[in-house]
């Protein structure tokens, strides 16, 4: 009981608390359909980079290859759309769980993999789903799904007049996917994957179950990601296996929550903030040249971070607070 | 029957150069155990250094490929010290991401100075095809392959039969017991990127001869180039070299048996099955 008291400082809610203040002003002072555009992808890839780090971060699992689950949300819910008109929102939870059991028969065999191996096995696993659904054509193939247009309503999860309501489904999504971390981090499961982390060996000695551990860190990582597949597919109203299901997809969800600082709680949703306005604005303002110029920003962007600061967003604010703390 | 002899040919010989530019990851990865994520962007670098030789130099891709090499192996040089290096004692994650990063950096750099299209070599020394029983080969890819042939055995030389090359493998054997021996592990390191990158420029170069040339070339053999050291088992040249070999051809009769769509997806089921049922890979020490 006093331990979840003091859970409640002030102090540590305070952080939180603006935060959340900022979001929600946001999309009024910002009004305009580029900026509430930017600001859903943002709390999206905030969500996605928060799911990633509970298996990428905490378990130390890196997986290139979570687009698998973010696809997998955005196809189960879309089909049982078009084919049996069940509503997103029902179809939501059913991807969040195929996706979950995905990650657990994915799983088995590549969590035997250590280090790099395990990183290329996600990448293959990914490749060969995004192949698979490519050319599967009773799911649209290479020509992908459109979803069909519904009147907006909040029950048909679409909005067509403003991006508004999306912008708070996200913060919505992004909060829970928050809350989960926040739990996980600090029951015992936390201190578990913390262990396989450091030292799996180690770990199993002393009586963690280090695959059980890793598999539930997977289906949960998984079953979150699948919301924000979810979403996409509801928010863009159509999709196809080049779009939820690419490498370079893979890569962003990671490098948002490798940017902001893996391992921590707020890590994603810092690397997020940061890095798809930049990829947006750069796109925006240079991508029509078609050369590639937001690509380099991207690539020397990403170099310069883990040469210079491999702990990510999260560390260079830890140090800054700590010279403030000094001064 | 003729069909399936015909791809199993055309893949054994891209899969020669698809071993030799796997060496050269192997390498690297063997004596600092770092994947270098930018690998196949090295590869489109060198084809593009092979392009403009031509396109601009007028040489024969076979008449600049020792400068092709050796500029891959600068480059790698270069790379090395300024990228690698600072991330070593960093955690795995900065290592991946730093590779990582610079491929992406190196395909926006090609992107927007050679734009997306694609490029060919045009007019080479050899041209046409020979008939081997009832498969036709083309003759530049023939010499492409027989190129990389003869790379990779100056390779096996070079790490087995020289001193430079037993320090090498001492230091992917041991790092620490490598340095009491003094060896000087930086130098090493240094080499290994510079032979491995090098070895890269080689199998660019030939492959130039014959493949189109475009800034995202390497997404594709990037991939194929992890598996194929992965397969071929941690730390194994020779390992690196059979897979390359192996995957080059079941890629190819893959696409010609199953459907065109599905040969690299082959691959990486490959790459799962080998994995799970004998992690070391197929010829990795451990």
């Amino acid at each position: 009981m006093a331990e979840r008291l003091r859970s409640l400082r002030p102090r540590r809610v305070a952080g939180p608390a603006f935060a959340l203040a900022i979001a929600i002003a946001y999309p009024f002072v910002f009004s305009s359909p580029v900026a509430v555009n930017i600001g859903v992808l943002v709390l999206l890839f905030a969500l996605l980079g928060t799911a990633w780090n509970l298996l990428g971060g905490y378990a130390g699992q890196i997986s290139f290859g979570h687009a698998v689950f973010f696809g997998t949300g955005a196809y189960a819910s879309t089909l049982l759309l078009t084919k049996l008109g069940i509503t997103p929102w029902v179809g939501m939870f059913a991807g969040a769980a195929l996706a979950a059991l995905v990650a657990v028969v994915a799983g088995l065999p590549t969590f035997r993999l250590a280090g790099h191996y395990f990183a290329i096995a996600t990448i293959v696993v990914a490749e060969i789903a995004r192949t698979v659904v490519r050319n599967t054509d009773a799911i649209g193939g290479a020509r992908g799904l459109f979803l069909p247009i519904l009147p907006t309503a909040a029950i048909n999860y679409e909005f067509h007049e403003t991006r508004m309501p999306y912008y708070f489904i996200a913060l919505a999504l992004l909060m829970s996917s928050l809350v989960v971390t926040v739990l996980v981090e600090r029951r015992r499961v936390g201190y578990y994957l913390l262990a396989i982390r450091e030292d799996a060996t180690a770990a199993r000695s002393v009586g963690v179950r280090v695959l059980r551990y890793k598999l539930a860190a997977a289906a949960l990582s998984a079953a979150l990601t699948a919301l924000g597949g979810t979403f996409y597919a509801q928010y863009v109203l159509f999709i196809d296996a080049d779009s939820v299901f690419p490498l370079s997809l893979s890569i962003l969800i990671a490098l948002v929550a490798i940017l902001g600082g893996a391992g921590r709680t707020y890590g994603p949703l810092l690397g997020a903030c940061l890095l798809i306005p930049l990829a947006e604005i750069t796109r925006i303002q240079l991508g029509g040249t078609g050369r590639g110029t937001d690509l380099v920003i991207y690539g020397a962007l990403i170099v310069l971070i883990s040469v210079a600061q491999p702990g990510g967003l999260v560390a260079l604010v830890d140090r800054l607070r700590r010279r403030l703390r000094a001064a | 029957m003729e069909v399936i002899a015909q791809s199993a040919a055309s893949g054994l010989l891209l899969g020669l150069i698809l071993a030799l530019s796997a060496a050269g990851l192997a390498l690297i990865w063997g004596v600092m155990d770092i994947v270098n994520f930018a690998h196949g962007d090295f590869l489109m670098l060198g084809m593009f250094v092979t392009f403009f030789a031509w396109s601009l130099l007028g040489l024969d891709p076979l008449v600049a490929l020792p400068g092709v090499i050796i500029t891959l192996a600068l480059v790698g040089v270069v790379v090395y010290f300024a990228v690698i290096r600072p991330v070593l004692r960093g955690s795995v994650l900065a290592q991946i991401f730093a590779t990582f990063g610079l491929g992406i950096l190196l395909r926006g750099l090609a992107q927007f100075f050679f734009t997306p299209e694609f490029r060919q070599v045009g007019t080479t020394s050899v041209s046409g095809s020979v008939a081997v029983g009832p498969v036709y080969l083309g003759k530049p890819e023939l010499v492409a392959a027989t190129g990389a042939v003869v790379v990779s055995v100056l390779l096996f030389g070079l790490l087995n039969r020289t001193t430079v090359g037993t320090a090498l493998r001492a230091t992917a054997e041991d790092r620490v017991a490598a340095e009491l021996m003094g060896i000087d592990t930086t130098r090493m390191f240094a080499l290994a990127w510079a032979i491995g990158t090098g070895c890269v420029g080689a199998a660019a170069g030939l492959l130039a001869i014959y493949f189109p040339v475009f800034p995202d070339v390497g997404a594709v053999f990037g991939l194929l180039g992890f598996v194929t050291v992965a397969l071929g088992g941690f730390g194994s040249i020779a390992g690196a070299m059979l897979a390359g070999v192996l995957i080059g051809v079941m890629t190819s009769v893959a696409g010609v048996v199953i459907d065109p769509a599905y040969k690299f997806a082959v691959a990486y089921a490959l790459y799962l099955v080998v994995l799970v049922l004998r992690p070391r890979g197929l010829l990795g020490r451990g």
